[in-house]
């Protein structure tokens, strides 16, 4: 939507940055975000500006856990009809990957979206189990239909996280310190600006919410440089056009009446409290937790690793930079990868191999 | 995953609209979550329309940024004053 305009504001943003004499960390937790600073080749410019821009767990195929797709595995060799995201699909683990069962003769359908997924089950007899993944963005959409009585033969394995509370986890205790937080534009289309007024107020950090051109993006990070050079600590909105003070209140009214919040782990951290969603007693008929809790149970009884040699964990951290792993471009590529970060397209690693990989 | 795609409405049959993106380009969505009529703009992500659009805040934007830009260090290039007209968006 930005055209003619955008290389003289571009230029004048960076100069401006380049004046202040910044020596910053921030971070992002939106793997869109990733995508467009290494496209637009933005990284390296701030780099040399002295902004050091870290990627945090922006990615929901790459936070979830060995666990949860172990879960989907075990409910796809047992039959079930599986609807999920179309790159959950190649995301590895120990006992294999969708697409290796989807080989094995298991019916794994990619879909767009819950509502597709609620289709399938509609024109199948068969239980048709949707793979909830995904952030503020996701989640409304999956309450929205479990409120809307979807068929019997429908469920849902309920994988999905917010962003608000897991940041505080990361700011408060992280391993990375970084002085400010780039916040993810479509997240914020929901949860609204005001919801992360908190992070400012109780732990000093400066916040700005940004879209995803380069030019959202850039603003949205001159917004925090000058946070942080004048030493204060508020959420600034570079994407008013589409995020509001309220968000989306009929979104999360949604949210509210399925979900109940509840401990998760993501992949790289450890159990991070309050920061994931399952369905509350009410929507229980369709917790695929619940209702196929015999065929879940084995999943249960052993601990995964993550994939030996992967470092997505230091990726998600924000501590690690995906070419700095040693298997980047070598053992792991898109084509046979050995982490979600090269799977998904938000994934740190596929963003940088797409773009930035060293022949 | 998280990126939402910009689209009109242009038909409406129940929870569901016709979304079209242009150049021909549409797609059903669930409006459950927006309040809509045909002709709005919407913010469509995974099947869901997650929000809706008003032209005027695009426009608003770049006027928005110009000013936050002139406030950091009080003023801008005289240059960029004199090509005024309405921004692109
Ligand atoms: S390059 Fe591959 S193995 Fe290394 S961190 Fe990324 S996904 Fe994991």
């Amino acid at each position: 939507m930005f055209q003619m305009r955008d290389r003289k504001m571009a230029d004048e943003i960076m100069a401006k940055l380049k004046s202040m004499n910044l020596d910053i960390k921030i971070m992002h937790v939106c793997g869109t975000h990733q995508d467009s600073l290494v496209k637009h080749g933005l990284i390296d410019m701030l780099a040399e500006v002295g902004i050091d821009v870290r990627q945090g767990p922006g990615c929901p195929v790459c936070v979830t856990t060995p666990e949860e797709i172990e879960e989907t595995l075990a409910l796809a060799r047992a039959g079930k009809t599986i609807a999920i995201f179309g790159d959950m699909l190649k995301v590895p683990s120990e006992s294999g990957s969708l697409l290796k069962t989807k080989g094995e003769g298991a019916d794994v359908r990619i879909v767009y979206g819950i509502n597709e997924a609620v289709e399938l089950a509609e024109k199948l007899d068969n239980e048709v189990i949707f793979i909830g993944v995904g952030f503020e963005t996701t989640a409304p959409a999956t309450a929205a239909i479990l409120q809307s009585q979807p068929p019997e033969n429908f469920s849902v394995l309920c994988c999905h996280r917010t962003i608000p509370e897991a940041l505080r986890i990361l700011i408060s205790s992280g391993p990375v310190k970084v002085q400010g937080l780039l916040e993810p534009g479509h997240v914020s289309v929901i949860t609204g600006s005001n919801m992360y007024e908190f992070l400012s107020k109780d732990y000093g950090i400066p916040q700005a919410i940004a879209g995803f051109e380069p030019l959202d993006v850039l603003m949205g990070i001159f917004m925090l440089a000058t946070q942080i050079k004048n030493g204060e600590a508020r959420v600034d909105n570079a994407y008013t056009r589409v995020v509001s003070p309220e968000g989306n209140t009929k979104a999360q009214n949604a949210m509210a009446t399925v979900f109940d919040a509840c401990d998760v782990k993501w992949r790289g951290f450890p159990v991070l409290p309050g920061t994931g969603l399952k369905l509350k007693p009410e929507y229980a008929k369709y917790d695929a937790r619940l209702k196929f809790a015999e065929i879940l149970a084995p999943v249960y009884e052993k601990e995964y690793e993550e994939p030996p040699g992967c470092k997505c964990g230091d990726v998600l951290r924000g501590e690690m930079d995906p070419q700095e792993c040693p298997l980047f471009a070598k053992a792991c590529t898109p084509s046979s990868p050995i982490g979600p970060c090269m799977v998904s397209f938000e994934g740190g690693c596929a963003i940088e191999y797409k773009y930035r990989r060293k022949d | 995953m998280c990126l939402a795609v910009p689209g009109k409405i242009i038909e409406i049959d129940g929870n569901k609209a016709t979304v079209e993106y242009g150049e021909g380009v549409t797609n059903k969505a669930n409006i459950t979550l927006v309040e809509v009529e045909i002709g709005s703009y919407v913010l469509v992500h995974a099947g869901f329309a997650i929000k809706t659009l008003e032209e005027k805040d695009a426009l608003e934007t770049i006027e928005i940024w110009k000013q936050v830009l002139d406030a950091a260090d009080g003023g801008r290039p005289s240059e960029d004053a004199a090509d005024g007209g309405p921004p692109d968006a």
